[in-house]
């Protein structure tokens, strides 16, 4: 970082500062104004710490050949360390959901609404928390299968920070009240077209990294990670289409109407859920799992049949969100046989992720980090065994709009997405900034069971509320007449509720015990502890 | 013809077909005979750099 001039970097963040401060002041309503002067004091703070940075020494030559050819890992870097800091954030956040439900004076309103921390919440696991450890690690990935630096140069910085650019204003959007209310796409038009610009430098980076690589084939890894940012790039755009009702203010009017507007919103929010938390994080799957073992894969040809079964089923999975509502039979019935045949690629993957395990099982007992990916694909098998199942329109009858979902979602994105993301963590760590190993090995080991027995607590309470919800919302009396009003079926949730935010403050105390870990990794500290599987067997095994 | 019953027409009859022919193909072509050296290789990227 040091030695380089941003020269062009810092008068675009003043423009835009500038232009910000415009916004403010032409402003159509109160809260396109309030959002502008959030992204002022962003933008004005990036330059002054750009123009702190600025170095006019110029660059040796040598210090520039050595900068090309050497793997571009700060960026990785800064990415990893999002990644701790967005999940701790977002995991914070679904405790104070969780407890906001369970006693409501929690609410504390305008701001802190249960309405705006709910977007607050998903938007900051699933894009600050899952989005930073899909960038990071796809740039760490593509570079070492590769064999090649990352392309684009500083483009990767502008993704990383254009990234944070956009969590920021999604962010303080939901707070202030900026929505266009749709299931995971809540940013309204101007952060949407911010977040398009980005992730087509993403995609320039990336594939520019493929298009330079030294290794012949392209490893599955970066199939699994390029499925994932073209596929989002489409969704996000169709999505999106949306026509301003001023140049100037939030307010924006979807492109569709209806029922196509709801079919077009759950096109994009399952994909967001195949492509972004599946397909993305197999990426990672594929890679970090042989890594840590030592092996490669189980299979590397069902790896690739994995990935073409997955990339041709789940785009037509969506329509499952929509049974029994307008939408013509027939696109409900689509949805559902396709999530069905989904079945097939999932326990595929999921089985090759095992698998690679092979003949180095004793790992799970003797590596906390290995235990913590095994556990990341076990859940992945869990969820996608039990989301067909739920979209089957009879189960569905049931669990529809219950907290059965929320349980559903949750073992999903907590067991797989947050467990294969922290023994990513866990993985690059050390190798990013040249420890010998991780400040402790110990404390990985109460991550992992903090956050397995959250993850346990969490997805049973909720199944059991799902199904006390459906069966109260459906139970007749002999003249047929309901028998449970709605604010019932809400007050008999308590316990659950309450249960819920316990398993969740395990899983938050998990995740601070890693950003702790972690931190002391990074300041170069080291725990003196028994390594666990190196003690007395040691003197016996050679050296790894 | 409208333009929603036109592209819905062709969605479930020629875009369908191809797209399973398609699949059909990737599946049958990663299980070719001999494909299974290739694979070993491949699996082998990531184990070559640290």
């Amino acid at each position: 970082m040091s030695n380089m001039n941003y020269t062009i970097e810092t008068v675009a963040l003043a423009v835009g500062a500038f232009l910000a401060l415009l916004g403010v002041a032409f402003a159509q309503d109160s809260q396109f104004a309030a959002h502008m002067w959030v992204l002022f004091f962003a933008l004005f703070a990036g330059a002054v710490l750009l123009v702190r940075r600025a170095n006019f020494a110029p660059a040796s030559p040598a210090q520039k050949a050595l900068r090309q050819s050497e793997y571009f890992d700060e960026v990785v870097k800064y990415g990893v360390i999002a990644t701790v800091f967005w999940g701790v954030v977002g995991f914070l956040v679904g405790v104070v959901v969780a407890l906001q439900l369970a006693f409501p004076d929690l609410n504390i309103e305008p701001y802190l609404n249960f309405g705006r921390t709910r977007p607050l919440h998903t938007s900051a696991v699933i894009f600050a928390f899952g989005g930073n450890a899909l960038i990071a690690t796809s740039f760490y990935v593509v570079q070492r299968t590769s064999r090649a630096r990352l392309f684009g140069g500083n483009l990767g910085w502008f993704v990383f920070w254009g990234y944070q650019l956009f969590i920021l204003m999604a962010a303080t959007g939901y707070l202030l009240g900026i929505t266009q209310s749709r299931e995971y796409a809540e940013p309204e038009w101007y952060v949407d077209i911010w977040l398009t610009l980005v992730w087509v430098a993403y995609l320039v980076v990336f594939l520019g990294t493929i298009l330079r690589r030294k290794e012949p084939h392209i490893y599955v890894a970066n199939w699994f990670y390029l499925a994932f940012i073209v596929t989002i790039a489409m969704l996000h755009v169709v999505n999106n289409l949306a026509i301003p009702v001023s140049f100037l203010g939030v307010k924006s009017y979807s492109a569709f109407s209806g029922v196509q507007d709801a079919l077009t919103q759950w096109w994009y929010g399952h994909n967001a859920v195949g492509f972004f938390l599946t397909a993305g994080f197999l990426g990672m799957m594929y890679y970090f799992i042989p890594k840590q073992v030592n092996r490669p894969v189980y299979s590397y040809r069902l790896s690739i049949i994995h990935f073409w079964a997955l990339i041709f089923m789940y785009i037509w999975a969506g329509p499952h969100h929509l049974h029994y509502t307008a939408l013509p039979d027939w696109a409900q019935t689509l949805g559902m046989v396709f999530s069905i045949m989904l079945w097939m690629p999932s326990w595929g993957g999921m089985i090759n992720g095992l698998m690679t395990l092979s003949g180095a099982w004793d790992k799970i007992r003797t590596d906390p980090i290995v235990r913590m990916m095994v556990i990341a694909v076990a859940f992945y098998g869990m969820a996608t065994f039990e989301g067909p199942m739920m979209s089957v329109k009879a189960v569905n009858s049931l669990s529809h709009y219950t907290d059965w979902t929320i349980g559903h979602v949750h073992s999903g994105a907590l067991g797989w997405n947050g467990m294969i993301t922290f023994g990513a963590i866990y993985f690059l760590v050390p190798k990013l900034w040249n420890r010998n190993r991780l400040y402790s090995l110990q404390l990985v080991n109460w991550h992992f069971w903090l956050a397995t027995l959250g993850i346990v607590v969490y997805a049973a309470v909720m199944w059991v509320a799902g199904v006390q919800q459906g069966l109260m919302w459906r139970e007749y009396d002999d003249q047929g007449f309901l028998v449970y009003s709605f604010a019932e079926s809400v007050a008999a949730m308590f316990p659950y509720y309450v249960l819920r935010a316990v398993g969740g403050g395990m899983f938050l105390l998990g995740a601070l015990i890693m950003a702790y870990n972690v931190t002391m990794t990074i300041l170069g500290y080291e725990r003196r502890e028994n390594v666990p599987g190196a003690t007395p067997a040691a003197a016996l095994q050679p050296a790894e | 013809m409208e333009a929603y019953t036109a592209l819905r027409h062709f969605a479930d009859s020629w875009a369908l077909l191809g797209m399973t022919l398609f699949f059909l193909g990737v599946v049958l072509f990663t299980l070719r005979p001999g494909s299974k050296s290739h694979a070993n290789e491949a699996a082998q990227i990531p184990l070559k750099e640290d």
